[in-house]
């Protein structure tokens, strides 16, 4: 086997398909979540310490920046989650049997995300 | 050969299922608490710590935890070992690999200690 063979891994000079945008997304999502597993634990600590520790965090969650951090944490969750129930749906034989319902589901993925991830904002920043 | 021996199975395939066991458990403790939000979405302190005092509450949290562990686990040690390598970083790139994956596990095992702590901190 040659082991000077020409090697064109550059990602950038190659036209990606959804397929591939919805799997890095899963994974960009998921180092995301493994940080966001540490303000997760702060929020459930103060709501579990103290009845006054969890009217502080009440509060802190009126603040337009914990409101978005919050809101990435759960867009971030609600993107892994769909993409990962993708992958089981998959793993049980279906959708799997050609490239275009891999394409079809990634597609459905986003459509399901964006309808989820709206949801999420209109509960974080709304209600 | 070792290989992998930052890895958390002693296999591919021992990851493989395990990465979508502890989905499933994670799932089901979202839908659970998204359900409970629905039902209750203003709880008071009173209410969610019984909820969370209960035993089952606790070894279904417990269990959460763990899940998101090895979960965490297998998912970024994928990771590193893709794009922390010698081809795409450079010669460096096996002790930089070697060091996040360890600063990696150490910060899995600092978050299950912690949410052991909360959980029966209560």
């Amino acid at each position: 086997m040659k082991t000077k063979r020409p090697v064109n891994l550059d990602i950038g000079s190659i036209k990606l398909p959804i397929t591939s945008y919805v799997s890095i997304l899963h994974r960009v999502s998921g180092v995301v979540l493994f940080f966001a597993v540490a303000l997760l634990l702060c929020i459930f600590d103060a709501s579990l310490e103290s009845a006054q520790s969890f009217e502080s965090l009440k509060e802190c969650f009126s603040s337009p920046v914990a409101q978005f951090v919050i809101w990435a944490a759960l867009a971030a969750l609600a993107y892994h989650f769909i993409a990962g129930v993708r992958h089981l749906i998959m793993d049980c034989g279906v959708g799997e049997d050609s490239f275009e319902s891999g394409r079809r589901s990634a597609w459905l993925v986003v459509a399901v995300a964006v309808i989820v991830i709206a949801s999420i904002s209109g509960w974080v920043f709304l209600w | 050969m070792v290989k992998s021996v930052t890895s958390l199975g002693h296999n591919g395939l021992s990851n493989w299922l395990l990465q979508r066991v502890s989905a499933l458990v994670m799932t089901a403790y979202l839908i659970f608490m998204v359900g409970y939000f629905f039902a209750n979405p203003s709880p008071s302190y009173e209410q969610w710590v019984s909820l969370h005092s209960s035993l089952a509450m606790r070894i279904f949290s417990l269990l959460t935890i763990l899940s998101i562990a090895a979960h965490a686990w297998i998912g970024l040690w994928c990771v590193l070992t893709d794009y922390i390598t010698v081809r795409l970083i450079g010669s460096k790139a096996t002790p930089i690999r070697m060091f996040l994956q360890l600063a990696m596990i150490a910060l899995i095992l600092f978050y299950v200690i912690w949410a052991i702590d909360i959980l029966w901190g209560i």
